[in-house]
Order: C-alpha cells, then sequence, then structure tokens
C-alpha cells in the first residue's frame, strides 16, 4: 500500500495544470525529435537540456518535460522507420525490418497504429515494472560500499563495450576516453589541477553537456553534409489511418512477451533500448518460427520490437534513478539532466526526494496516455513534419545547439570545444568506434574515482578489498562475461541488417 | 585496415603523452593512499592497451567521403569555429544567418534555399529564444544601435 500512497504523492505533483502541459509538450517535441532522422532521443534531448537549464524551470518540471520528450521520442521512432525505411533512432531500426514492407504493402496506416499500440503496452508496462522494482532495488543499493559501486560502474562500462558495440577493444578506447576526459580539472581531493595544460578554460573540467551536444548533434550535422541530406524524402505515401483491431488483437501475447523481454534488456547496465528491441524481435521470431514469415510485414513483427524499445526505456529507468548507473545512452543524457539539476540518483534519492521519484513516475504514465491518445488520431501531423528538408533542419540544429551551450556558461571556449567534439564524434563514428561509452565515461568519471579512492581509504590501500564482498564479485564476474561473451555470441546472434530495396 | 591502424597509433601516442602528464600531477600533502595520479594512468594503459589491438587488429576501412565532400566538411568546421568567436561581438543575428546558409549550402547546394533557410532561421531562432523563452541575446553588436 505504501507504493499506492508514493504514487499519489507523485501524481499529485504531476497532475498540476502547469506539468501537465509540460507533459504534452513534452510529448509533443519528443515525438517529432524521434520521427526526424538524423534526431535522435540521445541528441534531442542533449540539445534541450541547456535550453531547460536556462529556462529556470525547478527541477520535477524539468524532469517532467525531459522525461516526456525521452519517452516521446521512444515513440516518434517508429515513424521514419515506417515510412522511409529509415530508423529515427538506433533502438527503432528493428522495426523497420517488418514496418516498411508493411507500409510498402499499403498498410502504413496500420503499421503506425499498431506500433503506436506496442509502444504504449511496452512504456506502460515498464513504468509499472519500474514502479515495482526500482524501490526494491533502492533498498538493495543501501548495501553498496565503494567497492560495490566501482565494480557497478566497471561493470556498465563492461556491458556496454561488450553488447553495444562490434569490436571490444573499440569499446574500451571510447570508455578511457570518456573517463580521461573527466579526469581534467582540478582534483576534488587534493585540489590540485590536473591535465589541464595550464588553460585556465580548463581548471573546471569538460561540462558534460557540450561533449554530449557535439558527439552527438553536432556530429550529425558533419554525417548530413557527407551524405548531402539524401534519402530523407518521403518514401511510402500514408493514406486513411484506421484502427487495425483485428492486428492488435492477434498480437497481444506477442507485445506481453516483447515488453518483459525489453524491460529485462533495459534493466541492464549499459545495454539499453537497442537490445531491447532486438531480443524481442528475435525471440518472437523464433518462436513464430518460418510460418510466422517474419521480415515480410507481418503485424507481429511490427509489435515486438516496438513494445521491446519501449518496455527496454522503461527498465533503463530502474538503474539509473537507483544507482545512478544508466542502462543506454539516452539513460546517460538524462542523468546528465539530474546532474545538471543537482539531484543525485542513488538510493537516498527515494528517501530524500521521493516527490521527484514518484512525480517522475506519474509523469511518464501520463506522458505515456498522452503519447497514445496524440500517436493515433494525430500521426497525419507527425507524418507532414518528416518531410522539412534537410537544408532546413540541420543548421537549425546547429544553432539551438550553440545558443544552448553558450546560454550555460557564455563562453566561446564551451563553442569551440563543442565543435571539436563534433569533429571527434564523426571520425569516431566513422571508424565504428561508439559515442555512448565516451559520455558514460565523462558522467562518471569523477564518481568511479571516488569509489575507488574511497575504498584505498576504507582498506588502507589493499587492493583485495575490491574483491571483499559477494556483491563486488558477482559484479566483477559479470563484468568480465559482459565483456567477454560477446566475442563468442557474435557469430551465432548477428544482428539483421536493414533491408534495402 | 589502414585507418584503424592510423587511428589506434595516434590514440597510443595520446594515451602514452596522457599517461606522462599524469605522472607530472602535483600531490598535496592531504593524500589518500591512491592519489591523484593512479587513476588517470590506469585509464591511460588501458587505452594504450586498446590502441594496440586496434594496430594489430584493425577492423575493414569505412566508407570515407571523397575529394569534394571533404571541402564542405572542411569549411563547416571553420564555419562553425568562426561562428563560436563572432557569437559575442557580432550579436546573434548577422552571424546566425551567414552561418545557417553556409551549412545549409553544404547540405544542399541551392543558394537560393540555402539564403532563405539562413534568414528564416536566424530572425525565427531569435524570437522564439528571446521572446518565448527568455533567453538574454543580443541581435545586434551594442555600438550599432
Amino acid at each position: 500500500m505504501e507504493m499506492l500512497s508514493n504514487l499519489a504523492l507523485g501524481f499529485s505533483v504531476a497532475l498540476s495544470p502547469y506539468t501537465l502541459m509540460l507533459a504534452v509538450i513534452g510529448c509533443f517535441l519528443g515525438t517529432i525529435i524521434g520521427a526526424l532522422p538524423g534526431l535522435g532521443p540521445s541528441n534531442g534531448v542533449a540539445i534541450l537540456i541547456p535550453i531547460t537549464f536556462t529556462l529556470g524551470l525547478d527541477a520535477t518540471s524539468a524532469l517532467v518535460l525531459m522525461t516526456s520528450v525521452y519517452y516521446g521520442a521512444m515513440y516518434g521512432g517508429r515513424i521514419s522507420s515506417i515510412l522511409l525505411n529509415i530508423p529515427g533512432d538506433e533502438p527503432a531500426l528493428m522495426t523497420t525490418l517488418d514496418g516498411y514492407p508493411m507500409a510498402k504493402a499499403g498498410r502504413a496506416g496500420d503499421a503506425l497504429v499498431l506500433s503506436g499500440v506496442a509502444s504504449f503496452v511496452g512504456a506502460f508496462l515498464a513504468t509499472i515494472g519500474l514502479m515495482l522494482l526500482a524501490p526494491m532495488l533502492a533498498r538493495v543499493a543501501y548495501l553498496f560500499g565503494p567497492a560495490e559501486y566501482f565494480a557497478l560502474y566497471l561493470l556498465a562500462f563492461c556491458t556496454l563495450g561488450g553488447m553495444a558495440s562490434n569490436n571490444q577493444a573499440k569499446a574500451a578506447l571510447a570508455s578511457c576516453l570518456g573517463l580521461g576526459i573527466a579526469m581534467i580539472g582540478v582534483d576534488n581531493n587534493s585540489g590540485m589541477p590536473r591535465l589541464t595544460g595550464g588553460n585556465l578554460h580548463l581548471m573546471d573540467g569538460v561540462d558534460f553537456l557540450v561533449a554530449i551536444v557535439g558527439l552527438f548533434a553536432i556530429a550529425e550535422v558533419f554525417f548530413f553534409i557527407e551524405s548531402h541530406g539524401k534519402g530523407s524524402s518521403i518514401g511510402v505515401k500514408l493514406d486513411k489511418v484506421r484502427v487495425p483491431w483485428t492486428d492488435i488483437m492477434s498480437t497481444k501475447w506477442t507485445m506481453l512477451r516483447a515488453s518483459v523481454v525489453g524491460f529485462i534488456a533495459g534493466i541492464l547496465p549499459g545495454a539499453g533500448a537497442s537490445l531491447g528491441s532486438f531480443l524481442a524481435y528475435m525471440s518472437e521470431k523464433s518462436i513464430a518460427g518460418e510460418k510466422g514469415k517474419f521480415g515480410t510485414g507481418v503485424p507481429k513483427g511490427v509489435a515486438a520490437p516496438e513494445a521491446g524499445n519501449n518496455a527496454a526505456a522503461g527498465g533503463a529507468l530502474v538503474p539509473m534513478l537507483t544507482l545512478g548507473v544508466p542502462g543506454s545512452g539516452t539513460t546517460a543524457v538524462l542523468l546528465a539532466l539530474l546532474m545538471t539539476l543537482n539531484i543525485t540518483p542513488g538510493p537516498t534519492l527515494f528517501a530524500d526526494r521521493p516527490e521527484v521519484v514518484w512525480g517522475l513516475i506519474a509523469s511518464l504514465l501520463i506522458a505515456n496516455v498522452v503519447l497514445l491518445l496524440m500517436n493515433v488520431p494525430m500521426v497525419k501531423i507527425f507524418v507532414k513534419i518528416l518531410s522539412v528538408p534537410p537544408w532546413v533542419l540541420l543548421p537549425g540544429v546547429t544553432m539551438i545547439s550553440f545558443v544552448g551551450i553558450y546560454s550555460l556558461s557564455g563562453s566561446y571556449f564551451d563553442l569551440l570545444l563543442m565543435v571539436g567534439f563534433g569533429a571527434l564524434g564523426y571520425v569516431l563514428r566513422k571508424l565504428d568506434i561508439p559515442t555512448v561509452p565516451v559520455i558514460l565515461g565523462i558522467l562518471l568519471g569523477g564518481n568511479m574515482e571516488n569509489a575507488l579512492r574511497r575504498a584505498m581509504v576504507l582498506s588502507d590501500g589493499d587492493p583485495m578489498f575490491l574483491f571483499s564482498t559477494p556483491i563486488a564479485i558477482g559484479l566483477w564476474a559479470a563484468a568480465v562475461i559482459g565483456f567477454v561473451a560477446p566475442m563468442f555470441l557474435r557469430s551465432v546472434l548477428k544482428k539483421p541488417q536493414a533491408i534495402t530495396d | 585496415m589502414a585507418s584503424d591502424r592510423i587511428f589506434g597509433l595516434v590514440a597510443l601516442f595520446v594515451a602514452l603523452a596522457y599517461i606522462a602528464s599524469a605522472t607530472q600531477v602535483q600531490t598535496s600533502f592531504l593524500s589518500d593512499p591512491v592519489g591523484p595520479k593512479a587513476f588517470p594512468m590506469l585509464i591511460g594503459a588501458v587505452a594504450a592497451l586498446s590502441a594496440l589491438v586496434m594496430v594489430v587488429r584493425p577492423d575493414p576501412n569505412p566508407n570515407w567521403p571523397v575529394g569534394k565532400t571533404w571541402i564542405s566538411l572542411g569549411v563547416a568546421v571553420v564555419v562553425l569555429v568562426v561562428y563560436a568567436y563572432a557569437l559575442k561581438p557580432m550579436g546573434f543575428v548577422v552571424p546566425t544567418a551567414i552561418a545557417a546558409a553556409i551549412l545549409s549550402y553544404q547540405i544542399s547546394p541551392n543558394a537560393r534555399n540555402a539564403a532563405l533557410a539562413g534568414a528564416g532561421l536566424s530572425v525565427g531562432l531569435f524570437i522564439v529564444f528571446k521572446y518565448a523563452l527568455g533567453l538574454g541575446l543580443v541581435a545586434f553588436p551594442k555600438g550599432l544601435i
């Protein structure tokens, strides 16, 4: 019953007209961001953080707005997957496999509505799961000392590197790059500047928002310059939009199973939404077998990845809120938001700031309903927005990024740094080096080092202290397995590539 | 093959330089058993190892852009750097219009559309930022008004 009273508290925060308005705006913006090719949840949320910050919203309002954008972007990603065969974001890749063939067969409207409903089911169940699981995990998290936290951070980097990338060495290098950047600035323990090269601008360290916006948003501009914005015109026409009740009823078990699979994948630190949609699609494909005709435009193939993707988006919030370790690239960006708002995620958040946690959960439920209502009847509006040409969109994104970062510090140095990160992001992505570990490294580097140093203070410099408790040993083992196992599984579990015409 | 090897070598040198500069970090009298040097050196070591693996076992080359696209990318970087310096002394509207127009032209080479996109984005965004969101932007340099 404690949960219900907590939830009531959350709704009392989230149901005020003002926050409700923010939720609606956030959902609308988020769906657009998710739908536009080249603007995914990560860079969409990243661009908006500095702007929300300068708007002076209080913590709860800012959280409501940004999580609505986050969920909205997860919904929106399916629109361009289905209509253009271009995933609006990475997790939506699996939706192209059956969504685009279905649209080509003249059932674009059905596919969009069905995927909208599947998104709703996935996100709704995941939010319920979050409500049940997060407080329990928060209680476990009290048992975590510095040694456990160090192992947990390591686990996040290892699973992220192992599962979300194609080459372990490159993922490890990316993590080190981020961690290395996090070390720049004044050392908290000794008060001495480190690795600044004598540059005064670097004494405060590198702001993670600068790195996020540079790596995600500015790098995207370079990619569009390279491709000259090709392949972003409307692919399949959308005519009548009806609610395909028979398809929805026939895929209900698929949605349920995919939600569970996606939620579990989302909880794993570092694995995230892409893994959720991938596992959901693959498990449904193997359940349906050859007769299921997955890949030819079947409703189940649309419902499974969308439910999995959105469930994973909710699941990824569990480790982020309770342990401060994000489960995906976008939750890493949300973690950046929390840090900017001076909220420290972790078990104490549930005890000290219940209104923030439960307000967030309530607003997720509200956002979800708003998104369902918005996405089924208004899907045509979002389809129109897809036809914004990239030669307007990308310069616009750049200018918004510049203003956002400029308004943070008012220093041209941060802008230069952002452009530098943009160029770096272009080269990294060209070389298939994942950029999410870089962000995670910058975000968590300071905490990871502090955990290590505190552990060593406690044990008077005995490194065996890091392996002294069962939880720590378990986390270390999981980290090693998460990093090594995918090397052997890679030949078995091959990511299906997007179909081409 | 070559791309990964070159990047790996560059990363290796950066990692070694990083370790070298980490050894120069000053320690204060208030120190813990680990100190401020150890963790950066550990990161540098792991990075150097990963870079070595990239040199020894490179992936196939990505499709790098050719000729003219490199020029476009170079122009874009220069424009963004100049824009970063110009934003404060020159006000928002003029640098934004120019930078947005050039970027737009690099994405889709159509001078009329690019000019329209530049002007429209600059004025539109200024109105949104200044009046809808209430950010303290300066439209033109102070001396002119």
